[in-house]
């Protein structure tokens, strides 16, 4: 199968001569629509970095990222714009939710912004709401959600619409356990419907969720786990 | 031993035959611990010694169909039990230690790379068992959730702790301006 996501070599340095740093070196991942990848790694071993190029918010110095087989490196501002608000959705540790909309409007807010007409960005945002079983909250606003609902409607905002690669930056942080664990649920929920996801975090049992597990150290990919590996 | 005291909390519910009681165990700890037919006989014959179940009267003639009861005996002894915290002085003497430290001397290279052998089985392990937690959590199955949440939590202790000896060893190859590992 094609992937939705592909880091074909990718190198990024930041910094130059004595100063530069390799935050990645040579990184090649691919992910396949359906699978969730988990990238662990101490802090400063690229693992944002990397969430970053996937995304579009940042360019390789070396190397191709692809998404859904377009080379980001090829697009222009507004075409890397346009790709990022259609088919790339995001779940960060903060969940920049906006205090003064309901749980459905922050939804269909990306929604509307890539041009969609009221009536149907609410009606995509119900259906991602449905989806993350919140639907009876859609009216909440984020003050009246606890931190696992918000969370949950920072999900379902990430996959509303034709988004078809979701990237996930500690997306379990602010979370006690139990609350992680339904949002991890939900994020294995949404891949195994077909989304392609990348998870960044550093707790193993959350990582454990993925299909694959990917280390990063000092930029460079030095382990992965599979989940279909003989015990 | 806790098998014991988990048949006695078992049979507080009601007389069981030993085939019920494997039967149960496992659909509560089987994930955890494994148990055979015949562990239970034995255990049962052990209770029944020390006067802890009793076989009940009506039972049949077949020595290995008897169904067995709580005593008196039986429920102060679990009581105790209950109440008691279990002792958890554990693994000075671990097997993943003793090979990290041998490494050391083979050098810094060497027991990083024993290190993230180890942290790959340790996710792989970590990955089965969420498949495990998943059913249990669409079943329903508490017990058998409590269950592998303990081997979960295990298997985090060794990862984090893995981590931890990567960045010390790291740390200190560094500092002795040796060849770090990549």
């Amino acid at each position: 199968m094609t992937a939705m996501l592909e880091l074909d070599q990718v190198t990024r340095l930041f910094g130059s001569g004595r100063a530069e740093v390799r935050a990645l070196d040579g990184v090649s991942l691919r992910v396949a629509p359906g699978e969730l990848v988990a990238v662990m790694g101490p802090s400063g071993s690229g693992k944002s970095t990397l969430l970053n190029l996937a995304g579009g918010l940042d360019r390789p110095t070396a190397g191709r990222v692809l998404v859904d087989g377009t080379d980001l490196g090829a697009l222009d501002r507004r075409g890397l714009a346009a790709l990022r608000r259609r088919r790339v959705g995001y779940v960060f540790q903060d969940l920049n939710l906006l205090p003064g909309l309901t749980a459905a409007e922050n939804v269909a807010l990306p929604l509307e912004l890539d041009g969609a007409g009221t009536p149907k960005a609410r009606a995509g945002a119900l259906a991602a709401l449905d989806q993350v079983g919140l639907r009876e909250r859609a009216g909440a606003f984020p003050d009246q959600l606890s931190g696992g609902e918000r969370q949950q409607v920072a999900i379902a905002r990430a996959v509303a619409g034709q988004r078809a690669l979701l990237l996930a930056d500690e997306p379990t942080g602010a979370l006690d356990s139990l609350a992680g664990e339904t949002v991890l649920a939900l994020l294995r929920a949404r891949c195994d419907d077909g989304i392609a996801g990348v998870l960044v975090t550093h707790e193993a049992r959350y990582a454990a969720v993925a299909d694959r597990v990917v280390f990063l150290s000092d930029g460079r990919v030095v382990d992965q786990a599979t989940a279909g590996a003989t015990p | 031993m806790s098998v014991k005291h988990a048949l006695l909390a078992l049979l507080e519910r009601g007389p069981r035959h030993g085939y019920g009681l494997k039967h149960e165990f496992e659909a509560r700890l089987g994930q955890a611990w494994p148990l055979n037919v015949g562990q239970v006989y034995t255990t049962l014959a052990r209770l029944e010694r020390d006067g802890l179940v009793a076989p009940e009267p009506q039972a049949g003639d077949d020595g290995e169909r008897r169904a067995f009861r709580i005593t008196g005996a039986g429920r102060a002894a679990l009581a105790e039990w209950l109440s008691a915290p279990v002792p958890r002085e554990l693994l000075a003497r671990d097997e993943l230690l003793v090979k990290v430290v041998a490494a050391l001397e083979e050098g810094a290279g060497a027991t990083i790379a024993v290190i993230r052998a180890q942290r790959t089985a340790t996710l792989e392990l970590l990955q089965r068992h969420a498949r495990v937690k998943a059913e249990a959590a669409r079943r329903g199955q508490l017990a058998r959730l409590l269950a592998v949440d303990l081997l979960i939590a295990h298997a985090e202790a060794d990862a984090t702790w893995l981590d931890r000896c990567e960045a010390r060893v790291t740390a200190t190859a560094g500092a002795a301006g040796g060849e770090g590992p990549r």
